[in-house]
């Protein structure tokens, strides 16, 4: 009993098989298109792995880069055999093919699936990498003399000015860190000794931020020192005052960025994901209606496609016993000429023993 | 005498005729791809509008829109005419429409042509325009609070950190300019009082500049606050700092923007004009050739092409007698009126 059956006639079958031409055409190009997002993001990613501590996320985008090869690899087999459907005696190269051409195919889109689910399941791990990777840039802001750190000020001042935010959380988290390097301060000065004793470690913290914290849209001129004393400055109070600085911490403006990067690479591997499941759904109608009519011998005839010969439960059933004969054949060592007869007994007589042997000991 | 006689047999002719079908669709694209190259230029000339002071320069890319429509049309009717210029039969009903269509077309060809020399000569006036702009932009800095100038700063800002430029000339310009507004100034203080006292007109002035004058490459975190004064910071000498805030002025910076879009547009808009040139006169060529060609029983005879019957000044002058006589005309039209008046009171 067949699983969705449907009828071809001639004319539906060379049909299918141009309409299925195309469609490998047009897979081949979203396999391209899946190539140049994963790349796309590869680039974005590696802009900002400065950033980013030390945590695995470029499997993201190798994998989408390896699924648009493979697609494209595929697609373009598939375009050939279709091309070649049209014409039964063509279809006799291809007819040994098909079938695990199609089972590969069909493992193939579970992947591109995989990749879809893991494009939104990056979330996670990018955002602790963001957290760590923001922290150790802000705390090496002040080292522009020691080699290997000294763009670290530029690359975190631009990301600031760019994307609009300041520290990691927020801007207080500028508060704890040393950001002005020890080559700028004055030793001498009785100010500074003070607040460096102030601190447990000896580190010159102070309520200020660095001039890319500050927000454009302020109609007074940025107040970037002594941030939470109303009396240093006039007519201010900290507390209220949102729009001096910019209130985002670049932690969430990175997350959210590449969120919605990733929410439209998954949107849109998903929707190659169904059209290439529609696309193996006809390939497998169209082989098993050409092998049908090879079967039948008429060429013009009508046949039968379908998607599993047998019920569901049953072509489970035949897997499960194509693996027990695997079994069967490992306990002859695989030898095939030794008859191992597995169910029957020899019938010697009543006592099992083999009659030239009572022969001899009588 | 003609000009540039050429020597046209029938095989030359048809020749002529199908490539200068396919040069004329290609030129077609190419006034398209003028009339796109306007409209850029006109969009990146509108984004900093507010540092403009007036709009002489969008005369550049008004012209190249108005010449990548005209092209479109001249070339789309030199298609058709090279299409039908080999058939006898349907050449003839262009004969009228020829010699205004030749007139038109070099008038916009040759405005092609003015418009890559007006950029590069509008660059002065480009120049004071954007200083007036600037200085403005500069002055009302700190009027965030009065309708219209509300974002002046936040343009100024903008620009500054997208061009990495600091002030009109340079960053000593925030020197002379107030650009602190008054509703943040203490006035009770006795160091605000003493600067506002010690200035002509009252203004506090500080040898400071805007945030977005900082430049994210220095080393050192930006001084913004008296950059004049060696000892009010640690380790720094400010004739010497030139990674602290941008140096270049912002006028120097978008002259420099703008000439370098427009040097690529008038490139283009060369080799186009070259094609468009090229275009018109294989077309004047068949048709010259073509017209021997017409009354005549066997089409396939040799013929002649010229560019112009008579010579440049004359062709010139039957051209413009039109335009003249017309103008003239409407002149002693309006003295004859004004003789009637002063004469019937009389």
């Amino acid at each position: 009993m067949a699983v969705l059956k449907v009828k071809f006639t001639k004319t539906r079958r060379d049909k299918l098989a141009q309409i299925l031409w195309i469609l490998n055409w047009i897979s081949v190009v979203t396999g391209i298109i899946l190539f140049s997002l994963g790349l796309f993001l590869k680039v974005e990613l590696k802009k900002r792995e400065e950033l980013m501590a030390e945590k695995d996320i470029q499997y993201v985008p190798n994998m989408l880069i390896a699924v648009g090869l493979i697609a494209c690899a595929i697609n373009f087999l598939g375009g050939k055999i279709c091309y070649d459907c049209v014409d039964s005696t063509k279809f006799l190269r291809w007819k040994l093919i098909m079938l695990p051409y199609i089972v590969c195919t069909f493992f193939f889109t579970l992947c591109v699936l995989v990749g879809a689910l893991m494009c939104y399941s990056m979330h996670w791990e990018l955002e602790e990498a963001l957290d760590l990777g923001l922290m150790q840039a802000m705390r090496f802001y002040k080292d522009t003399d020691m080699p290997g750190r000294c763009f670290l000020k530029h690359t975190v001042d631009t990301l600031q000015i760019q994307f609009q935010c300041c520290g990691n959380s927020g801007y207080k988290d500028w508060f704890q860190i040393q950001w002005i390097s020890n080559r700028y301060l004055d030793m001498s000065k009785k100010e500074v000794v003070d607040r460096l004793r102030s601190n447990v470690e000896g580190k010159y913290l102070m309520d200020g931020v660095p001039f890319s914290c500050c927000n454009i849209n302020s109609p007074r001129p940025c107040i970037q020192q002594q941030i939470t004393n109303n009396s240093a400055h006039f007519n201010y109070e900290h507390q209220t005052e949102d729009q001096n600085l910019w209130m985002k911490g670049c932690r969430q403006a990175l997350l959210e960025y590449y969120t919605h990067i990733m929410q439209s690479i998954g949107l849109t591997v998903l929707i190659t994901w169904l059209f290439e499941l529609s696309v193996l759904t006809g390939v497998r109608y169209l082989q098993t209606s050409l092998e049908n009519v090879l079967r039948q011998g008429d060429p013009d005839s009508e046949s039968d496609g379908w998607l599993l010969e047998n019920s569901l439960m049953e072509t489970a059933r035949i897997i499960k016993s194509l693996g027990k004969s695997n079994q069967i054949n490992t306990a002859n060592n695989g030898d095939p000429n030794i008859d191992v007869p597995s169910t029957s007994k020899a019938h010697y007589g009543p006592d099992n023993v083999p009659p030239k042997e009572k022969m001899e000991t009588s | 005498m003609v000009v540039m006689k050429m020597k046209f047999p029938f095989q030359k002719r048809v020749k002529l005729a199908q490539g200068l079908w396919l040069l004329s669709w290609c030129a077609t694209v190419a006034g398209a791809t003028t009339f796109t190259l306007g409209c850029l230029l006109k969009t990146e000339l509108r984004r900093r509008a507010e540092v403009m002071a007036n709009t002489d320069i969008h005369i550049v890319p008004n012209t190249l829109m108005i010449v990548g429509l005209a092209s479109l049309g001249i070339n789309y009717f030199a298609s058709k005419i090279c299409q039908d210029a080999l058939d006898a039969g349907r050449f003839p009903r262009w004969k009228n429409f020829l010699k205004p269509y030749f007139a038109v077309s070099c008038f916009f060809t040759v405005l092609m042509l003015l418009a890559i020399i007006m950029s590069y000569a509008m660059k002065g006036s480009l120049e004071s325009s954007l200083k007036a702009g600037l200085r403005n932009g500069i002055r009302f800095y700190k009027d965030t609070d009065t309708p219209g100038r509300c974002f002046q700063k936040q343009n100024i800002d903008r620009l500054q950190m997208e061009f990495q430029c600091c002030g009109n000339n340079d960053f000593r310009d925030w020197f002379e300019v107030q650009w602190i507004s008054n509703r943040y100034l203490d006035f009770s203080s006795t160091e605000v009082k003493n600067r506002i006292k010690s200035n002509v007109d009252g203004r506090y002035l500080v040898d400071g500049v805007p945030f977005s004058c900082c430049n994210p490459s220095s080393p050192r975190p930006c001084i913004q606050y008296r950059l004049t004064n060696n000892s009010a910071h640690y380790n720094y000498d400010y004739q010497t700092e030139e990674l602290n805030i941008y140096l270049r002025g912002c006028r120097e910076a978008l002259v420099n923007y703008y000439m370098g879009l427009m040097n690529t547009i008038g490139a283009g808009v060369l080799s186009i004009f070259l094609l468009q040139g090229s275009v018109l006169v294989s077309l004047r060529f068949l048709q010259t050739a073509m017209e021997a060609v017409a009354g005549k029983e066997n089409t396939e005879i040799e013929t002649e092409g010229y560019l112009l019957e008579k010579g440049v000044k004359e062709t010139v002058m039957e051209y413009l007698d039109p335009v003249l006589t017309f103008l003239l005309l409407k002149n002693k039209v309006e003295e004859g009126t004004a003789g009637e008046t002063t004469t019937a009171p009389a």
